[in-house]
This record gives structure tokens, C-alpha cells and sequence, in this order.
């Protein structure tokens, strides 16, 4: 789906955008993660979760190994857990990634675009993107050029986020702000709307490569935008947080957000995503104590 | 959604089944043998039974507290009463658990309040206050600022134990003594608060505790104390101030509110809407400062009105022990009698009313989150003080309209304002005639933090270092 | 008496009017009363006011009390110490009308009268203090900027001290208007002549009609009506003598919740503002970036 807007017009909406206040957002996020979910609603929560894990190794020492051994985890976590929702790779990873999901649920997300500084060319952001595709990539994790928008040129990376939007084709985009570079709420809240207006399908924290990565104030705030730009254009948007989400009892409070602030229309994996690794194996280690009544232990769940 | 499975608070507080009054350091039943009931408001089952204080008890009680005063606790140095208190803030620390739990079988609210405001609140200012005891003179109020003497206190049922450690906590820094009346609804953590006197080793009589209904306070208020603090209705508080005219006797009062909520149209809306619902519906609206009257530039009314009952509907009322739980229940019978009188006059006057469509508890006292638009100032709900979940939206078309109507009633507790921008607040701030005004936030306490309202609001100022103004000689 | 003439010139005795919203007019009921000295000798008419000047003069005081609290403290301070230029510049009047009010010597009602002036001056350097002295920032466990400041009440109503009738008056007024309030002040029953003056220096010293209203009468009559009126903030019964009608205004006084100063309280001039002011404390977040909250 295109933007009907111009740049310009992108940059002044989201520039008259009403501020965020701070402290009201982290209390709000604070408030909803004393949530206690317990019991029934755990097991379903956790369930949930795993199913909407884009499973990610993003390092330079990836392999084609590293990558089937992941994939294999991906579709099979354990005993009957669900499926994650995807497996995120490097571009140059994508093609085992695909054969190893081949005929499964499982997706194929790529980050692409010079992941993750993005401070490479427009044009080899471009090529970087249409090769994952080829190789079979049905979901691009984009970076957007914080460097233009944090110097003013809004309009830039609306049209880079255009220009990328129509180099994935097919396949679902996701919008990384990395808000750890954006650092306030009211840019957060600004690049939410421009990703969407320029045809984000997802909207994402973070690459997990800076400081500070996905927060739940910060995905709180995405999320009212995502809720707020269909309430205004009929479009939805999902939302990926991503990086340093852990454990299970994060996992929850996330869940509960979107339970509360975005409701059913947004609690499965077509439209929430956490980008992560290491809290798959903490989720299912709940999710044996769940079953067996007792704690488990790292030795009881794979390591891939 | 996913629906929660219940989570119920575990820990469950030694009750006993029978309070006496607390009497120079001793539990002891009443001289006249009057004895009441305490109902847990979720379930309308007794809790315990507890002795109801008279004349008699009070005057032995205000006997006991003098003595204490002028042998023990007047003369003991500032830097050991402050001990003392630091004592009773780290036990209050020590048994927050068992306090919240208590405080929300007995009172009806949310565990999720007791156990993160109302006890840690009630402990800071404990510890506060403790700070305070050897530095008096430096106050600002003279250099060496006398206690007052035997202070009685009578607080309400929406705070128990905040109320307490509000009224108690700076009267004792200041050297003086107190015998307190809990409100007759809610008397449990008073009581507790007394045993957790004796495992401080306070010297007997310094805090003496007198449950009891209005005939309990007014005894109280006319028996030979120095200083009355009073907080509740504004025609409880017009009553003490008369009966203590033409005495000796001080007095401070904390009461009613109508507080306006301003919300312009350039506020940051998603944290308005949360100020709202924090402002109305904390406590269930149990609170004198409650925003209970908002005031939307019409711009934003439609907008920040489809926000709200959105988050009102996500609103869990419910088991007040359960941990999930936003709204609990309405602390009495006679209370809820007056919420639905007040509500149906506004039905009646023509505003439409709104309730979002959850599931009541069938025994205990229940109140669904209103909200009533379509308001006008003339309107009784927009000029009473309902004390329940109960919001009422009006509208205003200018800055100078919102003061004018914010500020249009004999009530002068607190005020809210949102807006973005810096100096539109210093504006509002300084023309809102209340004694709190919370810019951006609402229903935020702090000890450190003087609290109080103007005009038929009372007068006097409870936390921070204009609060001990109430309690010295000056 | 102590007025030097011209022999053979007919003196023009002066009309003593009440002083309301920056005018002088008569008691609305058309009444007056004879004021004497305690030798008995009649010094003038005096108007006598009726509820309804009381009213009127509450009127007024709520017209100018928003105004009066908005102006800057250094307009405030610069206002009050033109006052005392005035008075310094009458002192001669004031201590003539003061012998004859009270039967001091003059010497002694002079002294009265530099005490009053200096009093002024004293409260003149209070308005831009007080605020600082009582009010700050107040270190909240929270993200919050939060801070206090002293706030007038409103509009107050002073009966004065029936036997001193200057001095007292101005030691009651001044810091009442020092921080923001207006004041309806009911001057000494028998002794109400200098009051009267004094709203003609007040009247030539730039404070704005209505801060201060003065009004001579009886306090039996009209303080009951002060004490009952709803617009009313607060009232200083100071000059109070009679306990009875004192516990009567009090309770009046509690309809409306109104700040009381009871009869023979004293203290120090901060006292007296703290007295008609009260505390605002205003909160505000403090918070900007998402780096440094979070945490999750």
C-alpha cells in the first residue's frame, strides 16, 4: 500500500504532532506491568509469546550451521510449543534460512539496508534489500538514516522508507527507528508516523546493536501510534520490539500492553513481534514449570 | 483480549476478632462496654468486633496523652522522639504487606493501591517527619518552637492509614501527643498501628487510638485537647470550627474538593487520559483532591472523550484483593446510597451518562466508573462533592473561561492542567485558586510535599516543612 | 484644642467619609455618630456605617484583590513605601488627630505616628521576600518538579484595635496587603478619626481603589455581617475587646470556613503574613528522554 503524501506534507503532520510527556508514559508502562498473570493465562501468554518471536542471530560469526540449527529451533522450540513466527537473518543467510523453514509457518525476515548503521548508499540499500528478497526473504527489517533525521531532513527518510517500501515488493516491511539514537519520546512518536505514512508494515524499536534497545515505555508509545494512525487512515501496523527482551515475565508485560492498549485486533503474530534470541529458552523453560510444577534449567532446553 | 486469571494477594494479616480502644500504651474495652462492627466492604461480612469510645474513654484517653506530653515525650530531646519514629516508619516497612492487605479487606480499595501508595506512603512520611524532630528550629518558625501539647485527630475512611501517619507523624515530631479517631468504617490498620506502638516500646499514652462514630469525635473535639486536626466533609469541618469558638483551641482542617481537571487543547492527550482516569477513579474516587469536574477545550472534547472511554472500558473492577484489580469496592452501604442519589440528580438534570459495560461483583458494595458529559456548572454534579467513581465533563472554549470555571466554587483543594506548553501552566498555576495544582500529573503525594486546600477546603497544610506550622507554638 | 488659627478666621472642619473603592463616600443609611476625645471635647461626625457599607466595601475589595495580587511584589513594596512617604509628610496631622483620639501627649502620638511610618516601610521590603522565605522547591521521591509558595487568601476583614487606633490599624492592614489580600477594615468604634485620615494617604499613594477599605461604625453591628459574608476570606478580630461578640464572629466566621485571627494573638511580622496567606504547591513531571527512563 503507497503513501498518498507527499514528503513534505509527511514531514509537517508529524512535525504538528501533540508532544509526549514523559514521566505520564513511563508511569503508564510502569502501571501496566503490575500486571499478575498467572495460571491458565500464563500458559496462554507464554504460548503467545513464543509464537511471536522473529528468532535473530545477526552476528558477524553466523554460518550456515548456526543459521539451520536456529531454524530447526524456530519450528520446533520444544515438545508442543508453538512455532516462532519467524527466523532473522543477514541477507546473506536468507537462502539457508528459507530452505531450512520451507513449507512451515515459519518466516524469513532479513534485516537489509546497511544493517544496522545504514550508512551505506541509498542505491546499495536498495540492492541489499531486492537481493533478500530474492533469496526468499517474506519480511525486510529496514534501518532508517537517524543521521538525516535526527539533522532535520524528515523528508529524506520518508522517501528512503518509500524507496525500500518498493524494493521489498512482496514482502511485509519493517521499519527499524532504533529510538536508542532517536532518544526522545516526541522523536519516537514523530518517526512512528513518518515510517507509517511512508508504508511501514511494522514499526520497529530497535536493531539491538546501541545502547539502549527496545523499553517498554517506548514500545507503549509505538503502540498508541500504530493505534492511532488506523483510527485515522484505516491502516493498521504492527509493532516489533526488539533487543533486550530476556525473560518471560518482560515477554508478559509487553503482551499485557498490547492486550490493553491495542486489544484482540493486534495479539497475534501477523501484527506483534519480538525481535529476540535469548528469551525463547526462557520462555520455555516457564513453560515446562507450567507443565511440571517444578523450576527448570538452562540444561533442560537446547542451545542452538 | 486475554482475560487474566485470578490473582489473588496471598498474605493474609493476623485479624483479631475482637479491637479494644488503645489507652496509655494498653488495649482496654470501653467504660460504657460499646462495641461495633467492621465490615469488609467487598463481601459485607464482619470483620471483627472493636469498642466504641464515649466520653468517658476520651477524657481518660486525652489524660493519658497529657501526661505523657508533659512527663515523657515533651521533655524527651528531639533527636530521640525522632528515633522513635524512625522506628515505627522501618516496622511499617517491615510489615507493609500485612498493612495493605488489612487496609483493603477493611477499607474495600485495591491491594495494587495499598501496597504501592498507601503504606510506603504512609512509612515515608514516618520517616519524613522523623528527620524533622531534632531540627525544628531550623523550620523557619522561631528558633525554638514549642509543641502544642495534646492534639485530637480525626481522620476519614477514604486513607486510613495515610491519614494517620499524616495527622500523627508530624504532631509526635513536634513533640506533641495525640489521640486519634479512626473513621467508624475503617479502623483496622489504627489498630494495628497501635499494636506496632507497643513493639516500638512508645512510651504509654503518647499515641492513644479511639474507634468510634461522630459522637466519638465530637466528644473528642470538645474534650481538653490543645488542637483539633480535622480531615473530611466540609460540614463536619464548619461544625468543629464552630463548637472550638471562643476557646484556646488551634485548628486545622483538611476537606471537601470539586477539583477541575484543565485540559487544553494542546495537551499531550494520551498522558491527559490517564491523569483523568488516575484523577477520577484512584481509590474509587474516594479522594477529597479528586479531579472529579473535567474541563476540555472544546477542540479536544470529542477526541479526548473517545480516549477515555476507551481506557475506562479496560478499567478491572473487582476482588479488591485481587492484584489485577483497578476499581475495588465502595467503602460502605451509606456511602453507595450517596453516589447513586448524587448520580441519578444528574440524569435527571439532563447529562448523559456513561458506564462502561463490566461485570459487578454480586455481594459487597459496587460502583461502576461513570461518566457523565454533557454537564453544565449548574448542574449538582458539577458543584458537589460525590466522593465516588463518578467524572463529570464540561467544556470551555478560552484559557480565561477554564479558570473562571475551574475556579467557581466555594471549594479550593486542587486543580489539574495539561498543556504542552511551560508558560500557559505557570499562568493557569498561579490564577487556579487551590492549594495543590498538578501540571501534567494528577493525585500525587509526597511527605516532603505540603498538602491542603483553600476556602471551604479548610485551612492548614499536612507533609513538608509548612505542615509543622500546624502542630508548634509559633 | 492643639489647631492654630487665625484669629478671627472661621476654621473649615473636616468631613470624615468612609473610604471605599478609592472614593469617600457617606454611610449609604445616611448616619453618622459624634466622635469625642476622652475629655469629652466633640471632635467631629463620623459616618456611621451600616451592613450594607459593609457589603459594599467586601464589593470592593473583591473587585481589586485579583489585580492587587497580580501586580509584581516590587510594585507592591514600592507602593507601600509611597504610603509611608505620605505619612511621613502628615506626620503633624496625624499625631494632632491621634492626641486628640486618644489623649496621648503629643510628643508621645508623634512617636506613634513615626512607629506607624516605619511599620510601612518595614512591610514595603516584605513584599518581595516572604514568597522566597516561606516558599520553595520541595525535594519529592519522585520525577517531579514541585514547589510552594505562599498565596494570598482573598479579601479580609480586620476589626481593629479599638485603643489603638493607628499604630494597630496599620499593623493589622499592612501585612495583609503586603501579600496580596484586600482588606475591609473596620476602624476603633470611639476612636476612628485617624483611621479615616489614613485612607487619604492611601488614596494619594498609588494603591489602587478597593485594596483597602476603611470604615468606622459599630462593631457590634457591622462585624457580625463581615464575619457571616461568603466573599469573605478571612477575618482578624484583633480588636476584638468583647469575648462574647468575639466567639460569636468566630462562629459566624465558620459558615464559610474563613481564617480566623483571634483576639490578643501577637507575633512577629512574618507571622502576620503567614496569616493571610496559604500554600500552593504545584507539581510538574520531570522528564524528557526515553534513554533515561525505561529500564524494562
Amino acid at each position: 500500500m503507497g503513501s498518498i503524501l507527499s514528503g513534505a506534507e509527511a514531514a509537517s503532520l508529524v512535525r504538528a504532532l501533540p508532544g509526549v510527556d514523559a514521566v505520564g508514559l513511563e508511569a503508564r508502562a510502569a502501571g501496566l506491568a503490575t500486571r499478575s498473570v498467572k495460571a491458565d493465562a500464563k500458559a496462554k501468554a507464554i504460548d503467545l509469546a513464543i509464537s511471536m518471536i522473529d528468532l535473530t542471530t545477526l552476528e558477524g560469526a553466523d554460518t550456515p550451521g548456526k543459521v539451520r540449527s536456529l531454524a530447526a529451533k524456530a519450528l520446533r522450540p520444544d515438545g508442543d510449543a508453538p512455532a516462532t513466527a519467524a527466523v532473522c537473518v543477514y541477507p546473506s543467510m536468507v537462502a539457508v534460512a528459507a530452505e531450512a523453514v520451507q513449507g512451515s509457518t515459519v518466516k524469513v525476515a532479513s534485516v537489509a539496508t546497511g544493517f544496522p548503521a545504514g550508512q551505506v548508499p541509498l542505491d546499495v540499500r536498495l540492492a541489499d534489500t531486492e537481493a533478500a528478497v530474492r533469496a526468499g526473504a517474506d519480511e525486510i527489517d529496514m534501518v532508517i538514516s537517524r543521521g538525516a533525521y535526527l539533522s532535520g531532513d524528515l523528508e529524506r527518510v520518508f522517501h528512503e522508507i518509500r524507496a525500500v517500501k518498493a524494493a521489498s515488493g512482496e514482502a511485509r516491511l519493517k521499519v527499524i527507528l532504533e529510538t536508542g539514537e532517536l532518544v526522545t519520546y516526541d522523536d519516537v512518536r514523530r518517526a512512528s508516523w513518518l515510517a507509517m505514512y511512508a508504508g511501514a508494515d511494522f514499526i520497529k524499536t530497535s536493531t539491538g546493536k546501541v545502547g539502549v534497545n527496545a523499553t517498554l515505555p517506548v514500545t507503549l508509545l509505538m503502540m498508541q501510534a500504530v493505534r492511532d494512525y488506523r483510527a485515522a487512515t484505516g491502516v493498521q501496523v504492527g509493532v516489533k520490539p526488539a533487543g533486550g527482551i530476556r525473560n518471560t515475565k518482560d515477554a508478559i508485560k509487553y503482551l499485557v500492553c498490547v492486550n490493553e492498549v491495542l486489544g484482540d485486533d493486534w495479539l497475534s503474530n501477523e501484527w506483534f513481534r519480538f525481535g529476540a534470541s535469548s528469551l525463547l529458552n526462557d520462555l520455555l523453560m516457564q513453560r515446562q514449570k507450567l507443565k511440571t510444577g517444578h523450576y527448570s534449567g538452562p540444561d533442560y532446553v537446547t542451545v542452538d | 483480549m486475554f482475560e487474566y486469571a485470578p490473582a489473588p494477594e496471598s498474605v493474609r494479616p493476623p485479624i483479631r476478632e475482637h479491637y479494644g480502644l488503645f489507652i496509655d500504651g494498653q488495649f482496654r474495652d470501653a467504660a460504657d462496654g460499646a462495641v461495633f462492627k467492621s465490615v469488609n466492604p467487598s463481601t459485607e461480612e464482619a470483620l471483627f468486633t472493636v469498642a466504641e469510645a464515649g466520653e468517658a474513654d476520651v477524657a481518660a484517653a486525652v489524660a493519658a496523652a497529657r501526661r505523657a506530653q508533659e512527663t515523657v515525650w515533651g521533655p524527651m530531646s528531639g533527636t530521640e522522639r525522632g528515633k522513635y519514629l524512625f522506628r515505627i516508619a522501618r516496622l511499617l516497612q517491615e510489615r507493609a504487606r500485612e498493612f495493605a492487605v488489612a487496609e483493603s479487606m477493611d477499607n474495600g480499595k485495591p491491594i495494587k493501591e495499598t501496597r504501592d501508595f498507601d503504606v510506603p506512603t504512609a512509612a515515608q512520611h514516618f520517616f519524613y517527619h522523623a528527620g524533622w524532630a531534632d531540627k525544628l528550629a531550623y523550620a523557619g518558625l522561631g528558633s525554638d518552637p514549642k509543641p502544642l501539647g495534646v492534639i485530637g485527630q480525626v481522620i476519614p475512611w477514604n486513607f486510613p492509614l495515610l491519614m494517620l501517619a499524616w495527622k500523627i507523624a508530624p504532631a509526635l515530631a513536634c513533640g506533641n501527643t495525640v489521640v486519634l479517631k479512626p473513621a467508624e468504617t475503617t479502623p483496622l490498620t489504627a489498630l494495628m498501628f497501635a499494636e506496632l506502638c507497643q513493639e516500638a516500646d512508645l512510651p504509654p499514652g503518647v499515641v492513644n487510638i479511639l474507634p468510634g462514630a461522630g459522637a466519638t469525635g465530637a466528644a473528642l473535639v470538645d474534650s481538653a485537647v490543645d488542637k483539633v486536626a480535622f480531615t473530611g466533609s466540609t460540614a463536619v469541618g464548619r461544625a468543629i470550627a464552630k463548637s472550638i469558638a471562643g476557646t484556646k483551641k488551634r485548628l486545622t482542617l483538611e476537606l471537601g474538593g470539586k477539583a477541575a481537571n484543565i485540559v487544553f487543547d494542546d495537551a499531550p492527550i494520551d498522558q491527559a487520559v490517564e491523569g483523568i482516569v488516575n484523577g477520577i477513579f484512584f481509590n474509587q474516587g474516594h479522594v477529597c483532591c479528586a479531579g472529579s469536574r473535567l474541563l476540555v477545550q472544546e477542540s479536544v472534547a470529542a477526541e479526548v472523550l473517545e480516549r477515555l472511554k476507551a481506557r475506562v472500558e479496560t478499567l478491572r473492577v473487582g476482588d479488591p484483593l485481587d492484584k489485577n484489580t483497578d476499581i475495588g469496592a465502595i467503602n460502605s452501604a451509606e456511602q453507595l446510597g450517596r453516589i447513586r442519589d448524587l448520580t441519578e440528580t444528574g440524569t435527571g438534570e439532563g447529562a448523559e451518562v456513561w458506564q462502561p459495560a463490566c461485570d459487578l461483583p454480586e455481594r459487597g458494595f459496587w460502583f461502576r466508573p461513570t461518566v457523565f458529559t454533557g454537564v453544565q456548572q449548574s448542574m449538582r454534579i458539577a458543584k458537589e462533592e460525590i466522593f465516588g467513581p463518578v467524572l463529570s465533563v464540561l467544556t470551555f472554549r478560552t484559557p480565561d473561561e477554564a479558570i473562571a470555571k475551574a475556579n467557581n466554587t466555594p471549594y479550593g483543594l486542587s486543580a489539574g492542567v495539561w498543556t504542552e506548553k511551560g508558560s500557559k501552566i505557570l499562568w493557569a498555576a498561579e490564577r487556579l485558586r487551590a492549594g495543590v495544582v498538578w501540571a501534567n500529573t494528577f493525585n500525587q503525594f509526597d511527605a516532603a510535599s505540603p498538602f491542603g486546600g483553600l476556602k471551604e477546603s479548610g485551612y492548614g497544610r499536612e507533609g513538608g516543612r509548612q505542615g509543622l506550622e500546624a502542630y508548634l507554638d509559633v | 484644642m492643639s489647631k492654630k488659627a487665625t484669629a478671627g478666621r472661621l476654621r473649615v472642619k473636616k468631613t470624615y467619609k468612609l473610604y471605599v473603592g478609592g472614593k469617600f463616600p457617606r454611610s449609604e443609611s445616611g448616619r453618622s455618630y459624634p466622635v469625642s476625645s476622652p475629655d469629652g471635647t466633640e471632635l467631629a461626625n463620623a459616618a456611621l456605617a451600616s451592613r450594607k457599607d459593609g457589603r459594599d466595601a467586601v464589593a470592593a475589595a473583591r473587585k481589586a484583590q485579583r489585580p492587587w495580587a497580580g501586580q509584581t511584589a516590587y510594585l507592591r513594596g514600592q507602593i507601600l513605601y509611597r504610603a509611608a512617604e505620605m505619612l511621613e509628610g502628615r506626620a503633624g496631622q496625624f499625631a494632632e488627630e491621634l492626641a486628640d483620639a486618644t489623649g496621648a501627649e503629643a510628643g508621645a502620638a508623634l512617636g506613634t505616628v513615626e512607629a506607624a511610618i516605619d511599620r510601612l516601610v518595614h512591610y514595603a521590603g516584605w513584599t518581595d521576600k516572604y514568597t522566597s522565605v516561606l516558599g520553595g522547591a520541595n525535594p519529592v521521591a519522585g520525577p517531579y518538579f514541585n514547589h510552594t509558595t505562599p498565596e494570598p487568601l482573598g479579601v479580609i476583614a480586620v476589626i481593629a484595635p479599638q485603643d489603638d487606633p493607628f499604630l494597630g490599624l496599620i499593623e493589622a492592614v499592612a501585612p495583609a496587603i503586603a501579600t496580596g489580600n484586600t482588606v475591609v477594615v473596620l476602624a476603633s468604634e470611639s476612636k476612628p478619626l485617624p483611621a479615616l485620615s489614613f485612607g487619604e494617604v492611601l488614596a494619594t499613594s498609588d494603591l489602587p481603589g478597593g485594596v483597602v477599605n476603611v470604615l468606622s461604625g459599630r462593631a457590634a453591628e457591622v462585624a457580625p455581617h463581615l464575619a457571616a459574608h461568603a466573599d469573605v476570606n478571612g477575618i482578624d478580630l484583633s480588636g476584638v475587646a468583647d469575648a462574647a461578640l468575639a466567639s460569636d464572629l468566630e462562629a459566624a466566621a465558620a459558615e464559610t470556613l474563613k481564617v480566623v485571627r483571634r483576639p490578643g494573638r501577637s507575633g512577629s511580622s512574618l507571622d502576620l503574613l503567614r496569616q493571610w496567606t496559604e500554600y500552593k504547591t504545584v507539581w510538574h513531571p520531570a522528564g524528557m528522554a526515553a534513554t533515561a527512563g525505561g529500564g524494562y
